[in-house]
């Protein structure tokens, strides 16, 4: 479970206060789904929750299963259940995805106290998860997410999940330059890892996203915190009348 | 009224009077003795190299050189010496230096691959071979360099491996030369490649110490790769002392419809002046300079080079990475030149620079100077941190800071090492890189 009270963040080195006292929990099996304008600070929510730097935390706290994860540098929060599927998938020339793969796996059971996988262990769960995704050897092979299409990186970003197993998922706008065909895929790889013990966090502009992945609960961000909570019906709402009422441009 | 005379440093001073102890001993007879003769002479009125030397801005070899080692003059195949040997993980045709002087014994002589013929430099320098001067002397372009003019006037010994015409060598030769390090001393070499016409196969040097004491190396090596041959060379500097230093010259003349490569990694080396230069001796050739330098501490890596088109549809690649750590400090002086008739010259040059910390320098120094006007010439130089994007995207999958680093920086270095053509190479050469990772890791997880 997440539960996030009265988060309060600004830029680092900057005075931008960019979320004011924001509350939100989402429960294991949950999948709730934050819809707003662009500027309310969704995808700095989402940055904060996995531990990027370039935030200063001024009050609040962040807990997952009740432990609060400020404290902790991001891969420690990765360890702890955390996953984040980014709006914008970084390339890393160089480095194989295979070889990332099995490092990010390891690295996460290691801080666990868990053993290591073994290599063939490890191919087998790979090659499993990728097949479901559309995704085929040749681009396992390739240094990660480089050359690759915004709907591979997506579909990328989807395998990391599936086999990294975390207790809460955060899709940063997940659908930003995905063909239909392309969302389909993401979709059903993120509706068949919905599970009652995994939290997911569909963090999203428009609707057409939660058509796919239906959410139990839809809440609106503007200003910085969540203004308005209601059930997957909000989205439709929102999709004819627009942010506009919420006090920003669409 | 004051006579002004230039003032001789004392190593310089100990140096002249090291060259006058020797020179009678040194091999070398007729040409060469005038060879060397004429080299000291231009050393001596010119001195050390200095800041105030353009090609040696970055690196001032008179302030690195206080005072100048005792000569080399054994051949100390010390327990140390055969324990690295016994440890080095490389295949083929092993070619031993021992403190500049060729260990035959420990070389593969009795295994001489077909078409390889291999002599002492000491030997081919006194041999009546008419031609052995033009090729010491080298591009023209590395006329006037006082550190190889000193090189010529002292060089002890070293390798001449002469490879047939044709022959397409199935593993590396290797030129090892190691330090014994033993006791502090300079040590002065120079090996000789003659490959002829269309030969294939790669040429490793590597260049370590066994031992504690630091040298002050000098060392050159010349290479002819005959038309259509396809030569890579591999350089490893590693495991020496931090007060080494160490002048590297590589001298390359290459003919036509040819390919020349070299990578060299310097990694825990002390301070590394390399210079390559490097000619053009027929049309449609293929050069390629690349390399890797990881520093920490105080250690200083200086890449100098000079790529000389000299004729028509030449192709030139330069491609260095440098990751400095501590209050390392790089250098790259890379100079392109296209005379007036290289017309169709295509050259790219790059000098890429990660700074790990505060202290880290680097310092980026590209130049074209093109007389000819229908080629295709770029640089680009560019000095940065790590990708905080990349680290955040590494330790969000859950990658502890100093892994993810080493992957960044893993990646950046084998951007240049993947051009290495040789798989075990390749792999020996990401193993020295992924060692020094791996022990830079372990330093900064135990400050964390």
């Amino acid at each position: 479970m997440l539960e996030i009270r009265n988060l309060t963040v600004k830029i680092a080195d900057e005075d931008t206060q960019i979320l004011n006292g924001l509350n939100l929990t989402v429960n294991d099996g949950e999948v709730a789904a934050i819809m707003g304008p662009n500027g309310s600070g969704k995808s700095t929510l989402s940055y904060v929750i996995a531990g990027k730097e370039d935030y200063e935390v001024l009050d609040g706290e962040i807990l997952l299963n009740g432990e609060n994860v400020l404290e902790m540098e991001a891969d420690a929060r990765a360890a702890a259940g955390i996953f984040l599927a980014f709006q914008y998938p970084l390339e890393i020339p160089g480095v194989a995805t295979m070889t990332f793969l099995k490092a990010a796996m390891n690295a996460q059971r290691r801080a666990r106290g868990e053993d290591e996988l073994l290599t063939p262990d490890f191919i087998k769960r790979v090659n499993a998860a990728a097949d479901g995704l559309g995704i085929n050897r040749e681009m396992l092979r390739r240094p990660l997410n480089v050359g690759f299409s915004g709907g591979e990186k997506k579909r990328m970003e989807i395998l990391q999940m599936a086999l990294l197993a975390p207790s809460m998922c955060i899709l940063d706008e997940t659908d930003s330059g995905l063909d239909i065909d392309a969302l389909r895929i993401v979709a059903d790889g993120v509706n068949a890892l919905r599970d009652k013990s995994r939290g997911f966090l569909v963090i999203t502009h428009y609707q057409r996203l939660l058509e796919h992945i239906v959410p139990d609960t839809v809440h609106v961000m503007a200003r910085g915190r969540i203004v308005r909570t209601g059930g997957k019906e909000l989205a439709l709402e929102l999709e004819k009348s627009g942010y506009a009422s919420y006090g920003e441009a669409a | 009224m004051a006579i002004v005379t230039p003032l001789k440093t004392a190593a310089e001073q100990v140096l002249a009077q090291q060259f006058a102890n020797v020179k009678a001993e040194l091999p070398g007879a007729g040409p060469v003795r005038k060879l060397r003769e004429d080299a000291f002479a231009g050393f001596e009125a010119k001195g050390l190299p200095h800041r105030r030397l353009e090609a040696w801005r970055y690196t001032d070899l008179r302030m690195m050189l206080r005072e100048a080692k005792p000569l080399a003059d054994g051949n100390a195949a010390t327990q140390a010496v055969r324990d690295r040997l016994s440890t080095l993980k490389l295949d083929g045709l092993r070619l031993v230096l021992i403190d500049g002087a060729f260990n035959a014994e420990l070389s593969g002589l009795d295994a001489l691959p077909e078409g390889v013929a291999v002599h002492a430099l000491a030997d081919a320098l006194v041999s009546p071979r008419e031609d052995l001067t033009r090729i010491l002397s080298g591009p023209g372009v590395a006329e006037g360099d006082t550190g190889l003019m000193l090189n010529t006037a002292l060089m002890r010994d070293g390798v001449l491996v002469e490879i047939a015409e044709g022959t397409e060598l199935a593993a590396p030769i290797a030129i090892i030369s190691l330090a014994s390090g033993d006791e502090e001393q300079a040590i002065f070499s120079r090996s000789v490649v003659l490959a002829g016409k269309g030969v294939k196969g790669s040429i490793v040097e590597i260049s370590e110490s066994a031992g504690a004491k630091a040298a002050q190396i000098n060392t050159a090596i010349v290479f002819e790769a005959g038309d259509e041959s396809e030569i890579q060379h591999i350089r490893l500097v590693t495991r020496q002392p931090a007060e080494t230093v160490q002048v590297l010259s590589l001298l390359a003349t290459v003919g036509a419809h040819a390919k020349f490569d070299s990578f060299a990694l310097i990694c825990n080396a002390g301070t590394v002046r390399q210079q390559h230069f490097v000619r053009y001796a027929g049309e449609h050739t293929e050069v390629g300079l690349r390399g890797v330098n990881l520093l920490g501490g105080q250690e200083h890596s200086d890449v100098t080079l000079v790529v000389d088109h000299e004729v028509p549809h030449g192709t030139s690649r330069e491609l260095f990475k440098s990751i400095i750590g501590g209050e390392g400090t790089g250098v790259f002086q890379g100079k392109v030149i296209v005379r007036q008739h290289a017309q169709k010259t295509d050259g790219s040059m790059k000098s890429n620079a990660l700074l790990l910390n505060d202290g880290a320098t680097m310092f980026n120094k590209p130049e074209l100077e093109i007389f000819a006007d229908d080629v295709v010439c770029g640089h680009g130089a560019t000095v940065a941190q790590i990708d905080g994007e990349q680290l955040f995207y590494l330790m969000a999958r859950g990658l502890p800071r100093p892994q993810a680093e080493a992957l960044v920086l893993q990646a950046f270095a084998g951007e240049a090492v993947e051009f290495v053509a040789d798989e075990a190479l390749r792999d020996l050469i990401m193993g020295e890189v992924e060692g020094w990772l791996a022990n830079r890791e372990h330093t900064a997880g135990k400050a964390a």
